[in-house]
């Protein structure tokens, strides 16, 4: 696979494996990934997968005093690994069905989505809820996927003056990006809905509820079914 | 048990952080200064990665409802005993019944208080690490305040060994020390007062020249914004050749981000593992501890050196802590 490897920090480094978000790029970061995760090497502290290739944290001192250099040793034996990866290896997806409530108190901006983009509040919940979006990457807050794959006939600019706390679950728009805020944040994104889901459960394994690869697919939930979800979590 | 008699300003138990979990969006966080978290856990014998006190610029009191051995280390913030000062960077045997006093940090911002055996924290991800956005891990998920009451993990031999040695020695204070001490993290990572040192970072070309002059010769300041997740500069505003969007990928502890204002951002251990700003640089390993003791106001310049450099300084002073390890583990044994 085509890549280059370079440092991030000196106890971390940088595989790339292409410049855009594109369904093509994230099969092979995930291919790489699931290849990785497999070598059990007891230098491999853990890696970082993300848009366009992934973060590999090694333990430095290990290398010590036998080479000169950790960053040349690991990114040697990364790059041989790399190289025998094929891009569909890591393939296979499920998808995530996430129920969301929208619009009234859980999404106090859909009348501003639909306004901007001259739709009804019906026809914006419809655009959001009948695309399938891809997990391209997991960052930003615990278990917070970014999303690809939104209709851009709902893409909203963000709100002017950021709220200072989103109620976990909030799933909102910002610009041509979808998400869902697993935990209370900060945010600015337009606010469209909410989901009675947890997407982050420390005490579980993957304590994520999506994960990088996944399709998810929301669907409109009514407030009388998200409160008897919301009981069931 | 201790009990917190007068809580400081932000006071927090830390370990050396989770790991395994950032690929979840979940950040590595840990004690800030890793290197005088590690002076402070090998001054009183604890395997590494035991939970520590980190306290912030104003520090706690403290009463100590059984004897403890503890060790401070970091900025000093005059801990006191009875109104004698207790000497930091080496193991203190506290009586039953004293109260420790901390005042304000001079010099950093941040000091350490490890005990014996270890604090007890509640664990999250692997980590007795306080990770305050989530409300999770350590004592509560929030910082210590008036009343709460620590406990301590079972010690270990090396442990008992120190505090059975130090317990035999006169303690007309309340306290007592043995005359050796682990040397001050000066010792170990060498490098200039006032200057950070780091490489270019995986976006320091699409920086404009200027740019790139201005980060190597001017001076910048921690700005009183900084927290555990980053320490905020201000000064000469850097910036892209031209404007370009930078996807999210990865960042470290260390990683020196610009956001669109310009102002550079020093990542610590409460960083967002993923970060979407360009890169300019990176700050070596061995200097990051020196980062996260940066008080608001003080100014810091940056000097570059090669990626080999920073590897060949890491570890250097990884063999020096080691060694340092061994030769307090040796004091110990020999009472």
């Amino acid at each position: 696979m085509k890549h280059t490897i370079e440092p991030l920090g000196d106890q971390s480094l940088f595989i790339n494996l292409g410049d855009e978000i594109d369904p093509e790029t994230h099969e092979s970061v995930q291919a790489v990934a699931a290849r990785l995760e497999k070598e059990k090497w007891s230098w491999l502290f853990e890696i970082v997968p993300s848009y366009t290739g992934l973060a590999v944290y090694y333990d430095a001192p290990a290398f010590y005093p036998e080479h000169s250099s950790p960053y040349e040793q690991v990114a040697e034996m990364l790059k041989k690994v790399v190289e025998t990866t094929e891009p569909r290896e890591g393939s296979g997806h499920r998808t995530v069905e996430i129920p969301v409530c929208y619009g009234g108190e859980f999404g106090p901006d859909l009348s501003v989505v639909a306004g901007e983009n001259g739709l009804t509040e019906e026809e914006v919940i419809k655009r959001h809820s009948d695309n399938e979006y891809l997990v391209y990457m997991l960052g930003f807050a615990p278990g917070f996927p970014f999303l690809g794959g939104m209709d851009e006939r709902i893409a909203t600019s963000r709100k002017d003056s950021p709220r200072t706390s989103l109620p976990a679950g909030s799933v909102g728009i910002a610009g041509s990006q979808t998400g869902v805020y697993p935990v209370v944040s900060p945010g600015g994104w337009q606010l469209i809905g909410r989901t009675p889901i947890k997407l982050f459960s420390p005490d579980e394994d993957p304590p994520s509820y999506v994960q990088p690869g996944d399709r998810v697919k929301f669907y409109p939930v009514s407030s009388e079914e998200y409160n008897r979800l919301e009981g069931e979590e | 048990m201790i009990q917190v008699q007068k809580a400081g300003l932000l006071t927090t138990i830390q370990d050396g952080g989770r790991r395994g979990y950032q690929k979840y969006g979940a950040s590595p966080g840990g004690a800030a200064d890793t290197f005088a978290y590690r002076l402070a856990n090998i001054a009183v014998g604890n395997e590494a990665g035991a939970a520590v006190l980190e306290m912030t610029l104003q520090g706690d009191e403290f009463l100590f409802e059984e004897p403890a051995v503890i060790s401070i280390a970091g900025a000093d913030m005059k801990p006191e005993i009875n109104g004698k000062r207790v000497p930091m960077w080496r193991p203190v045997y506290i009586d039953k019944g004293e109260i420790l006093n901390f005042s304000n940090a001079s010099r950093g911002i941040r000091t350490y208080v490890a005990i014996a055996g270890g604090f007890v924290g509640e664990d999250f991800l692997g980590s007795f690490s306080t990770y305050l956005s989530m409300n999770a891990g350590g004592y509560k998920g929030r910082k210590l305040g008036r009343g709460d009451v620590l406990s301590v993990k079972n010690p270990n031999n090396l442990n008992e060994e120190v505090k059975t040695s130090l317990s035999r020695s006169s303690k007309e204070k309340g306290f007592t020390y043995p005359p050796w001490r682990v040397p001050g993290p000066g010792h170990f990572r060498g490098g200039s007062p006032g200057e950070l040192r780091a490489f270019p970072g995986r976006h320091y070309e699409l920086f404009d020249s200027g740019s790139k002059e201005a980060f190597e010769t001017e001076k910048y300041k921690a700005g009183s914004k900084s927290d555990r997740m980053g320490v905020r500069l201000d000064g000469v505003a850097l910036t892209l050749r031209e404007s370009q969007d930078i996807l999210s990928e990865p960042v470290t502890y260390g990683t020196v981000q610009v956001p669109s204002n310009g102002e550079p951002i020093i990542l610590l251990a409460d960083r967002q593992t993923t970060g979407g700003y360009p890169k300019i640089a990176q700050i070596i390993s061995v200097d990051c501890a020196k980062a996260a003791q940066l008080r608001p106001g003080e100014a810091i310049g940056f000097r570059m050196v090669t990626h080999p450099e920073a590897e060949q300084l890491l570890l250097t002073v990884e063999d020096r802590l080691a060694r340092c390890e061994q030769s307090v583990k040796r004091k110990i044994m020999e009472g």
